[in-house]
Order: structure tokens, then C-alpha cells, then sequence
């Protein structure tokens, strides 16, 4: 049991520095969401409900409003498939590393929201952290903190006097530095700027409540015709490249876990 | 709507939400050969989803009115450079989030 506890916390105290950002930004989203419920006309038990059972930040938002308008629960499905068909692609890329991590690959997948995906995809786990508990670990803090902020928001929402504009752009943030690290790994830079160029084409064409699906799609269908260069490229071996490639790994890992120690070891 | 429209209205969310996150693993289930193709998907998608999920965030910004989206460009820009420069994941974030934050509530 000694050892279990050990190793339990090792994993924890490994993966709480990776989701302070993520911290800042769900609790100022998630209050931010549980004040929009609350003047919506909903008591807290709806925010804090919906942020345990749906975690998935953008769709709550649209849930309010469905909850507003007339009963349509088709509707709503689709609605829902359409908004959240991104995590079909990090699914696809978490195959293989939610393998063998034993019954927490339930709750792993069920908590997959993009800062968890991203955090659980990028994040150099050292050799001697569990990566299941890991993992396991930074989804159950993002969702502590999605829940939280939203129940806080639900029920002190009209409170809170506090000069936070801006604070929403701690998520841009967060994903320009996962992009930034996934850039400094790749030797291939193909699929980044990619999917930064085709987002921005399909976001100029559609607008901003559309293009994530033709975005999604553009993005697949390029990837596809780009197989053969790519996979005789060596883009596709960025990630094997990352496992096999410790040093420069390393280094990252270090950093990280030092800036989370609050700087005490600088 | 009712309390148990409610409820059915959130439980086809929920439902929803959790098809686009386990549909893949239900397809390609752990005990069998998943398709090289898939493979090769789930090795080259994660760059370019990062890559959509920083136009995802910006979505809204507008270039044309307001402040031009000079703000987020600063602090882009800042965001980079920290971390090119110390490769610290948190520095360069809250760098970032706090020029942000001055830019758009002092200067803009």
C-alpha cells in the first residue's frame, strides 16, 4: 500500500504544475459560465449539473440557450455531434496512448476536453510516473476546476466585482505554447501549418460559428493526400521521434516542473 | 420547458458529447489491428488540431472594427518569445495573459 500511495502521489504532484493555466482559465470561464446561467434565470444546480455531466466548455454555453427555447431533443444531439466533432480527431490520436491504462481509460476518454487531450498529448511524463495515474490525474483536476468555477459562478455570480477582462485569453495562451512545443518536437512542420492555414481560410469563408467542421474536413482530406510524401517524410515520426529523442524531451520536462514549484528551485 | 425536458435536453448533450469522445475507441478497440491509415492519422492530426484550436480561439477577434486584434498580436508575440527564449509552459502564459490583460483594459 506504502509504494501505491507513493506512486499515486508522484503522478499527481507530477501532473498539477501541467494544468495551473488551466486552472485560471476554467475557473474564469466556468464562473463566467455559472454567472451567465444564473441571470439566465437558472438556480446553481444547473451550472454545477451540466459542468460534471457534459464537461465540454463551448456546448454548455449553447445548452443554455437551448434550455431556453423550445423542447427539441434531436436537435440538441445533433447540435452537440456538430460542436464537438473535434474530439473525434483527438480520439483517433489517443488510441494508443490510452492502451493498458486499465479501467481509468473510461473516465479518461469521458473527460477528454481539448486542454485535457492537449496537456495528455503533449506532456513528457517521466519514465518513473505512472502514465495512466497521469493522465488520469490532469483530467480530474480540469474537470474539479470546470466544475467549481461553474458552481462558484452559479451561486456568487451577481457578486463578483473584479476587473477580469482578458483573463479569457489564458486559454490562447496556453494552446499558442502546446502548438509552440508540438512545433519545437516536430522535425516536419507539414500538418502544424496546415492546420493553421486551413483553419484560417475555413474561418474567413464561414465565419466564426461555422468552419469548424469544414476546417475538420479540409484538414483530413489534405492529410490524406499528403500520406505518401509524409510518411516517407518522416513528419509522421514526430511523436516516435519524441519517445526515442529523451534529451531534448528531458529538457522540457525539467523546465516545467521547475516553474511549478513556484520557482523555489531557481 | 418542463423539468423533465430539461433533463432529456441535457441528457441527449451529454449523450452527444460523449459519442464524439468514445466513438473512436469503439471502433478501433484496443484488442485489434487498427488500421495504418488510422495510424497515420492519429500521428499527423494532433499538429494540425493544435494548429485549429489557436484559429479556434481567436475566432471572434475582428480584424476590421474595434481594436484590430492588435491586442492578441502583441501578446501572441510575447507569448512566443518567452517561450523560445526560457521554454518555461507558465511563464510564457501568464507573460502573455498579463500583457493581455493591460493592453485591453489600460491601453485599448
Amino acid at each position: 500500500m506504502q509504494t501505491r500511495s507513493k506512486m499515486l502521489k508522484k503522478a499527481f504532484t507530477t501532473a498539477f504544475p501541467y494544468t495551473i493555466p488551466i486552472f485560471a482559465g476554467f475557473w474564469f470561464l466556468g464562473i463566467t459560465y455559472g454567472i451567465y446561467m444564473n441571470v439566465s434565470g437558472f438556480s446553481f444546480w444547473y451550472p454545477m449539473l451540466m459542468s460534471i455531466t457534459i464537461f465540454a466548455g463551448s456546448i454548455e454555453f449553447v445548452t443554455v440557450n437551448m434550455l431556453l427555447g423550445a423542447f427539441n431533443p434531436l436537435q440538441a444531439f445533433a447540435m452537440t455531434l456538430m460542436i464537438n466533432a473535434r474530439h473525434l480527431f483527438y480520439g483517433i490520436s489517443m488510441l494508443d496512448k490510452f492502451r493498458g491504462v486499465g479501467r481509468k481509460k473510461f473516465y479518461l476518454i469521458f473527460g477528454m476536453c481539448d486542454e485535457s487531450f492537449s496537456i495528455n498529448y503533449t506532456a513528457d511524463i517521466p519514465e518513473d510516473v505512472d502514465r495512466g495515474w497521469f493522465m488520469f490525474f490532469v483530467t480530474l483536476l480540469n474537470h474539479f476546476y470546470w466544475f467549481s468555477g461553474a458552481t462558484l459562478g452559479g451561486i456568487f455570480g451577481s457578486l463578483i466585482h473584479f476587473n477580469t477582462e482578458g483573463l479569457e485569453f489564458v486559454m490562447t495562451a496556453m494552446f499558442v505554447v502546446i502548438f509552440m512545443e508540438q512545433w519545437l518536437k516536430e522535425k516536419n512542420h507539414t500538418s502544424s501549418l496546415l492546420g493553421l492555414a486551413i483553419s484560417l481560410l475555413c474561418l474567413i469563408a464561414f465565419g466564426a460559428d461555422n468552419f469548424i467542421i469544414p476546417a475538420m474536413l479540409a484538414i483530413l482530406v489534405v492529410l490524406t493526400m499528403l500520406r505518401r510524401p509524409l510518411e516517407t517524410g518522416g513528419a509522421a515520426s514526430g511523436n516516435a521521434e519524441k519517445d526515442a529523442d529523451g534529451g531534448d524531451a528531458g529538457q522540457c520536462r525539467i523546465d516545467i516542473s521547475e516553474s511549478g514549484r513556484g520557482g523555489e528551485a531557481q | 420547458m418542463t423539468l423533465t425536458q430539461q433533463i432529456i435536453t441535457v441528457a441527449m448533450v451529454v449523450l452527444g458529447t460523449a459519442v464524439t469522445r468514445f466513438l473512436p475507441f469503439l471502433i478501433f478497440p484496443a484488442g485489434k489491428q487498427t488500421p495504418k491509415y488510422v495510424q497515420y492519422l492519429g500521428k499527423v492530426l494532433p499538429a494540425a488540431v493544435f494548429g485549429l484550436l489557436v484559429i479556434y480561439c481567436l475566432k471572434d477577434v475582428s480584424i476590421l472594427t474595434g481594436s484590430h486584434g492588435i491586442p492578441e498580436l502583441i501578446a501572441i508575440l510575447l507569448v512566443i518569445m518567452l517561450h523560445v527564449w526560457k521554454r518555461q509552459m507558465l511563464l510564457s502564459i501568464a507573460g502573455g495573459t498579463v500583457c493581455y490583460m493591460l493592453l485591453v483594459q489600460v491601453v485599448f
